[in-house]
């Protein structure tokens, strides 16, 4: 009974707040909907009992990737009037891409109506381990059998990461950089200097 | 609480709702006051560091002075300026001080005095933590004002730095505690030092992590000296800078709210939760809650205290702090810890 309601109230929200996502006209109101698509997500996520999957949907999700997004929205200058300008030039390639998507849903609904397909029996390995909470589970797979898997994933990640580095590094020689060492090692002694002159002549540092 | 509701003769479902709609109040209410007492502990001790006596005038010894505030920014005007949006507007203070309690559901009072004993405790805190730059970022873009806006930007870069290196002490810890559950956690804190001492922090390991983990929960709930996104000198008020009465009040609240829930998993996490600090039978005379209260109070005296005497990093140093130093070294720490334990076959 509560799962029922439950399950209808995120999946009704997450449905909801999709749609909005595109169909709103400010992008930060489009990235606030989204946020609220993935916080009911979650939400669906512990309706199957998979709650770390849920938890780092919301961590890494909504704690960092949509900061980020926000953070980049926020700072966009929109002219909304230019913004609609190209609709008739964008048409046709908007109307492209809408067949598309409708065509595979389309299949999807169709194959979905036609049965499931037959994956095979898992393996022992692949069933969850008894008396274990999905996060030890989770632990258990990720490092021993998707071992590999899971490296090559970090490499990817790694590679992506030195990447981007790589490509926004620039030298520039107009730049005064810090140097906390000396910033901290510097004594009052030798940044003040005591002079007592006398009246009328200056002093020249 | 749900078996005495269920011996009152009401059916299980009843009885569960009535009995977490009461934990929840059992929380939220001594939290709210809690909140109201720390703003005065918190004017007092910076007070009396600079010498001047704080607020004395309202009840006895000032005491009543937040009670004072509070019922003063209730009678007062909320103005939304006429650019702002209205909606997010309004919303935003609401989302700060939601966060700043939706995150006690897990925090264990007493052995089995827990709202939620979920199996990751720690993760949702971890997450409900990572919604509270929400509030601040939503609050500096609807204000449609420059200095919210700087403030905003400040607090998402500042939030994000920090929550990569707590997240590494946190898996240091969990390592040790083999859980993410927080009962367990505070549990597998019983007799940690020579089987005497409660609490993580006397290992030499994990000491340095509770160090760091103190200094990010001041970045994470931007106290002094990392109270960037509200620095007077240069942003007016920061986010708050538009607000006005009840809307300026609720960030006021959720911002200690914030700050007494870090103390709490400073305590929780490092010094034993509801453990009394050493093992002696006559410290388990006292009840748990009051141990947890006694460590979050000292956890709370130790923010006053560098408010009262450090001055504010600036914006680069902060950054440095938290991706150069504490990243690296949190780290590390991860490496020293999982292979110490590795070592002594603490996963056996």
């Amino acid at each position: 009974m509560i799962q029922a309601i439950a399950f209808y109230l995120f999946a009704t929200l997450t449905i909801f707040s999709g749609a909005v996502t595109i169909l709103a006209r400010n992008p930060v109101h489009s990235v606030l909907w989204l946020i609220l698509a993935f916080f009911n997500a979650a939400g669906l996520m512990i309706l199957i009992g998979a709650e770390f999957i849920a938890m780092l949907l919301v961590i890494v999700y909504v704690g960092a990737v949509a900061v980020l997004f926000l953070f980049v929205v926020m700072m966009l200058d929109i002219d909304f009037a230019q913004l609609r300008a190209g609709f008739i030039k964008n048409f046709p390639l908007g109307f492209a891409l809408a067949f598309v998507f409708l065509a595979e849903l389309v299949m999807g609904v169709g194959a979905y109506k036609a049965g499931g397909l037959v994956l095979g029996t898992p393996d022992a390995a692949t069933a969850p381990v008894a008396g274990l909470s999905n996060t030890a589970a989770i632990g258990a797979l990720l490092y021993s059998r998707y071992l590999f898997l899971f490296e090559t994933a970090g490499i990817i990640l790694l590679v992506a990461m030195i990447g981007a580095i790589v490509l926004t590094h620039r030298q520039r020689g107009d730049v005064r950089g810090q140097k906390p060492s000396s910033q901290i090692s510097r004594r009052p002694e030798e940044a003040t200097i005591n002079l007592q002159p006398e009246v009328g002549k200056g002093v020249t540092l | 609480m749900t078996a005495f509701f269920q011996g009152l003769g009401l059916p299980f479902a009843a009885a569960w709702t009535i009995s977490t709609i009461c934990g929840i109040l059992l929380i939220a209410l001594p939290v709210m006051l809690a909140v109201a007492m720390v703003i005065y502990v918190d004017r007092k001790v910076w007070a009396s560091m600079a010498l001047r006596r704080g607020p004395n005038v309202v009840g006895p010894f000032g005491i009543l002075q937040s009670f004072a505030d509070g019922l003063k920014v209730f009678l007062q005007e909320t103005i939304i300026p006429s650019a702002a949006n209205k909606g997010l507007f309004l919303i935003a203070p609401i989302i700060t001080f939601t966060v700043a309690l939706l995150a006690w559901a897990v925090i264990p009072f007493n052995s089995g005095a827990i709202l939620a004993d979920i199996n990751v405790g720690l993760l949702y805190i971890l997450a409900i933590s990572s919604l509270g730059v929400y509030g601040i970022v939503i609050a500096g873009w609807s204000s449609n004002s420059k200095y919210p806006f700087f403030s905003a930007m400040r607090a998402s870069a500042q939030m994000i730095s920090y929550e990569v290196s707590i997240g590494f002490i946190l898996v240091c810890v969990v390592l040790w505690a083999n859980s993410f559950n927080l009962n367990d956690i505070v549990k597998a804190q019983h007799g940690f030092g020579f089987g005497f001492i409660n609490g993580f922090w006397c290992s030499p390991l994990l000491f340095p992590m509770w160090v760091m983990f103190l200094i990010s929960s001041m970045a994470e709930t931007q106290r002094a000296p990392f109270d960037l996104t509200e620095a007077e000198s240069e942003l007016v008020a920061g986010y708050q800078t538009e607000y006005s009465s009840m809307a300026f009040a609720l960030f006021w609240l959720g911002e200690y709210g914030n700050v007494l829930l870090m103390c709490a998993l400073n305590a929780t996490l490092f010094w034993g939760g509801y453990l009394p600090p050493v093992e002696l039978a006559i410290l388990y005379l006292i009840p748990g809650w009051i141990w947890l209260i006694l460590k979050i109070a000292f956890g709370f005296f130790v923010f006053s205290w560098v408010k009262a005497t450090v001055p504010r990093y600036r914006y680069d140093q902060l950054m440095r702090l938290g991706w150069k130093i504490f990243l690296p070294v949190s780290l590390l720490f991860v490496f020293l810890v999982s292979g110490y334990l590795m070592a002594t076959g603490h996963f056996a």
